[in-house]
């Protein structure tokens, strides 16, 4: 078991992927939810600190609606944080937002984490009748209401995106006073001022190359926190993975999982293919964490160190990996990873 | 003779570009799309050295422009002063971020062309295009090195492309020159370029089955 009382907080990720079950066949959407949902339990069982959950509208994922499935996950889990991974505050309402999280946190005794973000992906824009050009002020003004919003005080606020608010007021109230929220960043530095602006805790999303490239991020938050007054927050990191028993068997399985995933999306943004030399190198030096219990416990302990971050969350279950896997891999994680890096990082 | 690197634009290829140009030992200038305000902390964080100013002045300054920006937003450079300038052209259409455009997806006309039609300056050379920028940043090798990876541009005024070339290798990689810049719609999203991390050997060989790539198909 995980003890409690770390500095450090361990989670895994997903965005629904439809997994190959043991007769061979993809599962459907319905049981790539309920999969999400035993997973959780699973972690909430072996002491895993969060489960996130990434928004997409692609027929790759099941979950649109994170808040959805982890409200099912929220009454049979005792511990585990329930997070988005991250919500795509730009094409939704910061309103509609406040009140599912916070009636997230109410079944979930408290343990809601909104991770806002612009997301990787745009399909979220024309679904719900947003112009790709407002992408900035969009989130802008929209993250800038939502800040009054976690107030929980009645809110007055105009702007160009959405109706004027005069002495709103929301529900329902958490009863912490404030809903636990953060900002996923990809890598522009105006997203990580803009989080320390409003004194949020970062999220790296690091999804390729050299995790140290990061570093630099992290200074930046803590020197614009500190421009604006406020109290650098602890930075977290999400990156993909997978674990296996012993290397040779995760990388034979990752390989061909990955490939397919990451050339599809890149197929519609215009990269060329994943050759195997750009998954070794993601693999020995960049941003996938793959390989035995041992292997990717070193490799998140150098990324966390690096970075100084605080939290590593994994993206689990990448592609349409076998459902028998991703149990073994989280199983993994709890077990042996978590315990090592936190060894690693110091901590006995 | 380059001694200073104008780049506009300070999002996540601008700043690899001015970090990659600072190692090289060059004076950087950058502009945001916003006052210098605005990116001065994340350069003197991001980018230690690089000078955040105004896009007129970054031109003013500058021997050599990059154009590093949101391709869409092209009609936003501030083009007084850019008559005789070098320009290289880093930009890509991008509809994630640029929107559904048309325009900038015309299978007869490179980007780097509409971009040459646009400004003052004939002397636009694309380069540091077609490579992801986090490739970019961890790529970058001493002349020699085994693995060192290739840059293509491409460009019409030879004395301009071999200025480019030079600047290309002191960034740490080995350029590859393919032709004019029409050349250059073989660089462009959804060729077997873009994206790729190659060197010199497999650049040049994944020109010669360009035309297997999707936008290689287009073209055909």
């Amino acid at each position: 078991m995980i003890k409690k009382t770390s500095k450090y907080t361990f989670g895994i990720d997903s965005f629904g992927d439809l997994a190959t079950k043991e007769d061979g066949k993809l599962t459907s959407y319905a049981e790539a939810i309920r999969l999400v949902t035993e997973e959780a339990v699973l972690a909430d069982k072996l002491g895993i600190n969060a489960i996130s959950l990434g928004e997409h509208h692609r027929e790759e994922f099941a979950i649109s609606s994170p808040e959805m499935v982890l409200a099912g996950i929220a009454t049979r889990t005792k511990n585990i944080k329930l997070a988005s991974g991250v919500t795509v505050l730009s094409s939704d309402d910061p309103v509609r937002v406040f009140e599912r999280f916070s009636t997230l946190d109410a079944l979930s005794g408290g343990r809601a984490q909104v991770i806002l973000g612009r997301g990787s992906f745009t399909e979220s824009f024309p679904l719900f009748g947003y112009d790709l050009e407002d992408y900035e002020i969009l989130f802008e003004e929209k993250i800038e209401l939502f800040a009054k919003i976690l107030e929980e005080k009645p809110v007055t606020w105009s702007g160009r995106t959405r109706a004027a608010l005069k002495d709103a007021d929301i529900f329902p109230k958490t009863e912490s006073g404030r809903l636990e929220t953060m900002v996923g960043v990809g890598g522009s530095p105006k997203s990580v001022i803009r989080a320390a602006r409003y004194n949020f805790p970062l999220m790296l999303a690091i999804i390729g190359g050299d995790p140290a490239r990061f570093a630099g991020y992290a200074e930046l938050y803590k020197r614009a926190s500190e421009e604006f007054g406020n109290t650098p927050h602890p930075i977290g990191i999400h990156s993909p993975g997978l674990i296996a028993e012993t290397n040779e068997a995760a990388f034979k399985m990752a390989w061909p999982l990955f490939k397919q995933s990451f050339d599809k999306i890149g197929r519609t943004r215009g990269w060329a293919p994943w050759t195997p030399e750009h998954f070794d190198n993601e693999v020995q030096s960049g941003s996938l964490y793959v390989g035995s219990p041992e292997t990717v416990a070193h490799k998140i302990a150098r990324a966390m160190k690096v970075v100084g971050a605080e939290r590593f969350d994994m993206v689990y279950g990448f592609g349409p990996m076998e459902v028998s896997a991703r149990k073994k891999m989280i199983e993994l994680y709890a077990n042996e990873v978590i315990p090592r890096v936190k060894e690693l990082l110091g901590e006995k | 003779m380059i001694e200073s690197v104008g780049i506009l634009g300070a999002g996540k290829l601008g700043l690899v570009l001015a970090r990659l140009a600072l190692k090289a030992g060059f004076k950087v200038n950058i502009a945001g799309s916003g006052s210098p305000d605005e990116i001065s902390l994340s350069m003197s964080v991001l980018a230690p050295g690089a000078v955040a100013m105004t896009q007129a002045d970054v031109i003013k300054q500058s021997d050599v422009i990059i154009l590093a920006l949101p391709l869409g937003k092209y009609k936003t450079i501030a083009v007084d002063g850019l008559d005789d300038k070098l320009v290289i052209d880093a930009m890509n259409y991008w509809w994630e971020v640029d929107g559904i455009r048309p325009d900038l997806d015309d299978v007869h006309k490179s980007t780097s062309e509409i971009i040459r039609d646009f400004l003052p300056t004939n002397r636009v050379v694309k380069a540091f295009s077609h490579m992801g920028y986090h490739d970019l940043l961890d790529g970058s090798r001493p002349a020699n090195s085994s693995d060192r990876k290739a840059i293509a541009l491409a460009g019409d005024n030879r004395d301009d492309v071999a200025l480019v070339e030079e600047f290309i290798d002191k960034f740490g990689f080995d350029p590859v020159y393919i032709g004019a810049l029409q050349e250059g719609i073989r660089l462009q999203p959804g060729s077997n370029l873009f994206g790729a991390n190659p060197t010199k050997k497999e650049l040049l060989e994944l020109l010669n089955h360009f035309s297997d790539s999707d936008l290689g198909k287009r073209l055909a």
